[in-house]
């Protein structure tokens, strides 16, 4: 009836987990009595859960993405504390719980932290910069959230019922085989992976679609923000890379589930080719994350420095060089597994060639700087912290791209500090930009700035700390990935990253305190304008937040900064242009029909986990009857009165002419 | 400051400032102009370009089984190669039912768009009997591969074979699915634009569902029984 599932599932052994996931439980447990207690469900059913508004969505997307950062933030410090603590005893995580931990680690942080990050601010962001009132296919647009989301929760049920994967974060068979892995760990990454992949997948099928077919009047695709740009590559690479995660993952699956041998050591099968697949997508995977992270700091480099961005066509050119470059270096991934010689060259140079196209842009961002009025405000501290952090992973970088060097470094915490340089430093630097930058536009008013600047300067130095003494220690031959460590040259350096991490801690609480602090004091914060840093691209063209339909009257674009030429040229005459004529708008209906589908899926997830087979298949008909519910519905789009319309864009012109008066006295 | 939108369609500077002369159609309803100047594109052609985008990253599924295929093609582990198994007769009656079932889909849209019910059910019908006995004889031949002792457990070969051979399978059995929910909707419903564009969209998947097909019949059959 239950498949494999038993009570023995419940580790009452482990006492970490069961703590941890009872705290959660209360916490999850006390959101919900108070939002029940204020009455808040119908609104949240009616304006979030179901809401088909990319911008709604994607705020969702950055709230999944913050709270599963956090989740795999303590697993960080779960493993720093561990290496501290394990000299010449047994520290206080034993082996097998361990290793669940820096396998969950890195499929958290790179699946459910970095990627909802970075696709929710592309939601977000990208319809406002290209003029237009929603995605291409705004429902599926909640399928793709919810799916991310069901995916998400799959990976925190094996807290507590089962065990997650042992084998690190991205399962090399043999040891993911069954015969190796005969726990359900591997199931629960595989089977949440194939469900958030799937979202993903759909996600960049409609930013691609959006990107491509809708965009404002006279905006040709040389007069796309830089912004639109990298979400369009890196939504490029998702629909090329994403579904070789999936057939690799679907023949990990066969392989445990039916007795197929793709990647076994017995019958013919090949491992290696799991360990080319897997890095097929593995690779662009880095760049999916790191081109919108670019494209962030282009905006917030370039409106913060007063000047359009330097080399904005050579800025294109060198995204759509790391677009396709990044399919072609994913053996650097594996140079020491048997490629030869030859093979490693070619894909050494590959790879270091790479970094030409990432220096033409950091020259274009050190430019965009040159000779403007820089406005030091957290977005652009953050990217100026990302521009020293970057470049010096970016040396590690093609340091491990030489093959000789990478025979030494090879799986040592030199790489582990490589990548979280480039990570840290690149993506998730340019999202808290990006949070920092777009908040007001999303909620209206701005976050402080005294604790965002706290924030930054705390996880600039605590990421150093942290991380610099794994560099050193990588170096002295320390291998990723030791539940102890014996050396005594090494303990002083964890002893020392150890540290890093509680200042990075410290930085965490900066930014949770930035975020109340902020909503305490929202009055004084309020952005009355919509143009709360003298922006430049269209989405600080609409109020803050923006209606749902964003654009009364589409609007039109003449040149490369859209908003900025109207804005010059409303203050210089001192007047708006004539207000006009205002027609119904039609919008897409909300729809229950993403979260009802996740809510079939997770449990057919779950079922496929622990071979409850019944329920895979009502999982199955459910999520299928969802959809022929959806296709039958009559009515898709509600109309919005043009009076609604006019009463809206009246407010925002109002708003619009007093700023502008006073800017005209300012010049 | 202001505006989107206060400005629109007339762009008074319009000449100096965009020497290009694009972007001054305003609105937004028109057919696309080929590369978005003219605004957004007509809902038929996102829909089907979105679709198309989501076939081609169904080829990119399709060619990590195809990589694989060639990677273990070689690898029978003393069991039975392509050449011991494939029956090209069965293949080849395969192969004519999936690319009349395609031909029959592509009048039936063509009865659709004349808004011809009858005509309509009876392509969809057709196209769908004929995916359904494509479907039983591949189902005939795995059954009696798997009867010989050449499942897909015997050999990493016969493992890339069932996988990649099946998971086309699975695509049309699922694409039967489709189009009996399809058939339904447009009896419930009639030609609605909605539904009008979902057929499209069910013309692409049938159509690259045949290409696929193609290139298994060249590559794993054709390939392999001659190999």
């Amino acid at each position: 009836m239950l498949g494999k599932l038993t009570w023995a599932a419940i580790p009452l052994d482990n006492p970490m987990p069961i703590i941890a996931s009872l705290v959660v439980g209360i916490i999850i447990l006390a959101v919900l009595i108070w939002v029940t207690a204020r009455g808040w469900w119908p609104y949240l059913w009616h304006e979030w859960i179901t809401s088909v508004d990319h911008k709604r969505i994607g705020v969702m997307y950055v709230i999944l993405s913050v709270v599963m950062l956090i989740r795999g933030f303590s697993d960080a410090i779960m493993m720093r504390t561990q290496q501290a603590a394990a000299f010449h005893s047994a520290g206080y995580l034993p082996p097998a719980h361990y290793d669940q931990v820096f396998s969950a680690h890195g499929t958290i942080m790179i699946f459910f932290g970095a990627m909802p990050m970075i696709i929710g601010l592309m939601n977000f962001v990208v319809p406002l910069q290209l003029g237009v009132r929603d995605v291409a296919f705004p429902t599926l647009n909640s399928v793709s959230f919810w799916l991310t989301a069901s995916g998400a929760l799959l990976v925190n049920v094996s807290l507590v019922i089962g065990e997650f994967a042992r084998t690190g974060w991205l399962v090399y068979p043999p040891l993911s085989e069954l015969k190796y892995s005969p726990g359900v760990g591997v199931d629960y990454y595989l089977w949440a992976l194939q469900i958030s992949g799937a979202g993903t997948l759909m996600a960049g099928v409609n930013l691609v679609t959006t990107i491509l077919k809708m965009r404002a009047p006279g905006m040709g695709y040389l007069r796309m923000p830089m912004f639109c740009w990298t979400a369009l590559t890196s939504n490029m690479l998702i629909i090329a890379a994403f579904p070789i995660l999936t057939a690799t993952l679907a023949m990990l699956i066969l392989d445990r589930y039916l007795g197929f041998h793709f990647f076994t050591n017995t019958a013919g099968g090949n491992m290696m080719m799991f360990i080319n697949l897997i890095w097929c997508w593995g690779h662009p995977e880095v760049y999916i994350l790191v081109l919108p992270a670019f494209g962030v700091f282009s905006e917030v480099v370039s409106t913060f420095s007063s000047k359009p961005l330097f080399g904005y066509r050579s800025m294109v050119a060198a995204t759509l060089f790391i677009t396709i470059v990044s399919f072609l270096v994913w053996l650097h991934h594996f140079f020491t597994m048997g490629a030869g010689a030859n093979v490693n060259a070619a894909f050494g140079i590959a790879t270091s060639v790479i970094a030409v196209g990432t220096g033409v842009k950091i020259y274009n961002w050190l430019f965009t700087m040159y000779g403007g009025r820089v406005r030091f405000t957290t977005p652009m501290l953050w990217s100026i912290g990302f521009m020293v952090t970057f470049v010096l992973g970016g040396m590690t970088g093609v340091l491990l791209a030489v093959p000789p060097a990478d025979f030494v470094l090879h799986n040592s915490l030199f790489l582990v500090a490589h990548f979280h340089n480039v990570i840290v430093g690149g993506v998730i630097f340019g999202a808290f930009a990006g949070i920092t930058y777009w908040f007001p536009k999303a909620f209206g008013f701005r976050l402080v700035e005294s604790w965002g600047k706290a924030a930054f300067w705390l996880a600039l130095i605590g990421f150093w700390v942290t991380f610099a003494p794994l560099y050193v220690t990588g170096l002295e031959g320390m291998t990723r990935r030791l539940q102890h460590v014996d050396v005594a040259e090494w303990h002083p350096w964890m002893l020392v990253s150890v540290a890093g991490v509680a200042i990075l801690i410290a930085g965490v609480i900066c930014q949770v305190t930035q975020l109340f602090v902020s909503i305490h004091r929202r009055e004084e914060l309020r952005d009355t304008t919509g143009d709360p840093w003298d922006g430049r691209s269209m989405e600080w063209a609409t109020p803050s937040p923006p209606p749902a339909f964003n654009f009364a009257v589409m609007p039109n674009v003449e040149n490369e900064e859209p908003y900025w030429t109207i804005k010059r040229r409303a203050i210089e005459a001192q007047r708006l242009g004539p207000e006009p004529h205002y027609e119904p708008i039609h919008m897409p209906k909300n729809s229950p029909t993403g979260v009802v589908t996740a809510f079939f899926t997770t449990f057919m997830g779950f079922a496929m986990i622990w071979h409850i087979w019944w329920l895979v298949g009502v999982g199955f008909v459910g999520a299928y009857a969802t959809f022929v519910v959806f296709a039958w519905r009559d009515v898709e789009e509600y109309e919005v009165p043009a009076e609604e319309v006019a009463r809206i864009d009246r407010a925002r012109r109002k708003a619009r002419i007093e700023w502008m008066e006073r800017a005209g006295e300012a010049a | 400051m202001s505006a989107a939108g206060t400005l629109p369609d007339r762009a008074p500077h319009g000449g100096q400032r965009d020497p290009y002369k694009i972007g001054h159609h305003g609105g937004g309803h028109h057919e696309a102009t080929g590369h978005g100047e003219g605004g957004p594109a007509s809902k038929r052609i996102i829909v089907g370009y979105g679709f198309w985008i989501f076939l081609l990253s169904d080829i990119v599924l399709f060619s990590a089984f195809f990589a694989t295929y060639a990677v273990l093609a070689k690898a029978t582990a003393g069991g039975p190669s392509g050449r011991d198994l494939f029956e090209l007769d069965r293949v080849a009656i395969e192969t004519a039912c999936l690319l009349a079932s395609s031909y029959l889909c592509g009048l039936a849209y063509v009865a659709a768009q004349a808004k011809n019910m009858l005509w309509t059910q009876i392509g969809l019908l057709a196209t769908g009997l004929l995916g359904f006995v494509f479907v039983l004889l591949e189902v005939q031949e795995f059954a009696q591969m798997a009867a010989e002792g050449a499942g897909p457990q015997r050999s990493a070969f016969l493992t890339a074979f069932f996988s990649l051979v099946g998971c086309h399978g699975l695509h049309v059995s699922l694409g039967l699915l489709w189009l009996g929910t399809m058939m339904a909707q447009i009896w419930a419903k009639g030609f609605r634009p909605a539904i009008m564009r979902r057929l499209l969209c069910f013309n692409l998947f049938w159509h690259a569902l045949d290409i696929i097909w193609v290139a298994i019949f060249t590559i794993v059959y054709l390939m392999g029984a001659g190999a």
